[in-house]
Formats: C-alpha cells, sequence, structure tokens
C-alpha cells in the first residue's frame, strides 16, 4: 500500500446510498398527485441537492475551497444569463398561431 | 561580470521564477484542464437543458410519451454505481494497488457500456413507435428533436468516456499514466452522472403518461 494513503471508501459508500435514496425520491414524486410546476421545482431542487454532493465527494471539491467557489460562480453566471428567454417563452403559449 | 553574463542570469533567474509559478488552485495542469472542460461542458449541457425549457413550458400538446420509469430507474442505478466503482478504482490506485485500480476501473466501463445499451434499446422502441427527430404519433415534433438531442449528447459523453476509461486504465496498468491521470479520467466520468441526475428528471419523469 502506498505510504500515507487514507482510504475514504465507506465516505463514498454513504454519499453513493444518499445519491441513489434521493433519485428514488424523484421517482417517487414524479407519480404524487401535484402540479406540473410543484413537481418541476421539487425534481429540480433534489437534482441540485444530488449535484452538490456529486461535486462536493465525488470530485472532490470539498477539499479545494477555491476551486469550489471558482465552479460555482462560473456556472450560476452561466445559468442566470440563460434565463433571458422565459418570458418569450410564455409568450409563445399566447401569442403564437402555431403554439396554440 | 560582463553586461551580457548579468542579463543573461537575469533572464535565467525571471525564467525560473515562471517556472516555478504555484499552479492555479494548487491543482496540476492536467487535472486544471479537466476541469476547465467540465465548466465548459456544464455550460453546454445547461444551454441545452434551458432551451429545452423554454420548448416544453411555450407548446402546448408537449407529448408525455413514457408509460413505465423501469428502464431509466436501472439506467440510473447503472450510472450512479458506476461512479462508485471509478472511486474505487482511485481509491486503490492511490493505495498503489494497479492490479485492484484496473478491474475496478473496468468494471466501472462495463457499467457504462450497458448504459449505453439499455439507452440505444430505449431510442430503437421509440423509433420503433414511431417517433423520430421531426415528429412523433404523440404531439408536437420539437419533443423528438430535444430529447433526440440531449440524450443523445449525452450518450455521446458516455460512450468517449468508456473509451477513455479503457484506454487510460490499460495505460495506467501499463506504466504510462498514473493514479493522477486514472483520477483525472474519473472527474470526467463523476460529470457524466451528475449531467444524467438533471436529464432524468426534466426529461424522462417530466414526462410520464398519467
Amino acid at each position: 500500500m502506498a505510504e500515507g494513503h487514507v482510504s475514504n471508501v465507506k465516505k463514498y459508500v454513504v454519499v453513493y446510498v444518499v445519491i441513489l435514496a434521493i433519485a428514488a425520491l424523484q421517482f417517487v414524486i414524479a407519480y404524487s398527485n401535484i402540479s406540473g410546476s410543484q413537481m418541476f421545482a421539487r425534481m429540480l431542487f433534489l437534482a441540485v441537492v444530488e449535484a452538490t454532493l456529486g461535486l462536493l465527494f465525488f470530485m472532490h471539491l470539498a477539499d479545494n475551497r477555491g476551486l469550489l467557489w471558482f465552479v460555482v460562480i462560473f456556472n450560476v453566471f452561466v445559468l442566470l444569463t440563460l434565463q433571458y428567454g422565459w418570458t418569450d417563452s410564455f409568450r409563445m403559449l399566447g401569442g403564437v398561431q402555431w403554439a396554440k | 561580470m560582463s553586461q551580457a553574463e548579468m542579463t543573461m542570469q537575469g533572464h535565467t533567474t525571471a525564467g525560473h521564477s515562471a517556472a516555478m509559478e504555484k499552479p492555479a488552485f494548487s491543482i496540476p495542469a492536467k487535472k486544471m484542464a479537466m476541469w476547465l472542460f467540465i465548466i465548459a461542458d456544464t455550460a453546454t449541457f445547461a444551454g441545452c437543458l434551458v432551451a429545452y425549457g423554454f420548448l416544453r413550458n411555450g407548446t402546448p400538446d408537449w407529448p408525455h410519451p413514457f408509460e413505465s420509469i423501469t428502464n431509466v430507474a436501472v439506467m440510473t442505478f447503472i450510472l450512479v454505481t458506476s461512479s462508485l466503482t471509478m472511486l474505487f478504482g482511485i481509491d486503490a490506485a492511490r493505495a498503489g494497488d494497479k492490479s485492484k485500480a484496473l478491474r475496478w476501473t473496468l468494471i466501472t466501463a462495463a457499467l457504462g457500456a450497458l448504459f449505453a445499451l439499455l439507452h440505444v434499446r430505449e431510442w430503437l422502441e421509440l423509433i420503433g413507435q414511431g417517433m423520430t427527430l421531426f415528429k412523433n404519433p404523440w404531439g408536437t415534433g420539437l419533443f423528438g428533436a430535444s430529447f433526440f438531442s440531449i440524450t443523445g449528447l449525452h450518450l455521446l459523453h458516455v460512450t468517449g468516456g468508456v473509451i477513455a476509461l479503457i484506454a487510460v486504465g490499460l495505460r495506467y496498468k501499463g506504466g504510462r499514466y498514473n493514479a493522477d491521470d486514472l483520477e483525472i479520467t474519473g472527474l470526467y466520468w463523476h460529470f457524466v452522472d451528475l449531467v444524467w441526475m438533471f436529464v432524468v428528471p426534466l426529461v424522462y419523469l417530466l414526462n410520464l403518461k398519467r
């Protein structure tokens, strides 16, 4: 065994089980009797939690705060800039002939 | 010492200090390159998923063709499990156990290949039901375009990842690559897994037949 190596297998298994449980919860929500927007919000929230766990523990960003902030700030910026078109999306529902 | 020699010495010292500059975020350059690729690729997938959301929200006759979640549930289980086996491989590589690291890496690649096969089978079923890029029997043709684009891009990443895992794993065992290289490939594989966590609820679960 390489000198100084500390195995993280137990931690990985715990995170894996948690991610699987959250994924299962998404499937349960898919069959729940709630509105589409509520379903979307809940599923997206759970997906963000899953991705955060993956980033922090599988991709080891928890060990590198500087890189974590770099990744988070850049991606949040990109995601925010992508939101500019939603008003047009809603306008399509009522204002465009082919969308009716 | 002549003026020219002093100038040369100055340049050499400056060159050394540049070469010894601390790497960004204290990680090796190869790992940093992979992170930059992942960040750029995140923007690509985010663009695709937001465009899909835009179309889905703005199109009244959006189809809900998926009758069963069994296939996508199995695919999700396989991909998340492959992330765990990848971590086992990296852990073994860090411990210096090359055979074990290669074994786990190849198991990861096999799970990725299985995921790809299930995906292709699902595609063929949908195509068999009359779904193409431009039309389907259930509603707007935009569904096929967005479904095949998003899942196809992801499938392309999975296929590339399987090839990379096999190539890097074998070269690690052969001594050409080290544990860092395996870990960098693992970063890519985890990213592919993370993207799937968003594709499943948005593309599959929200389009279940009710």
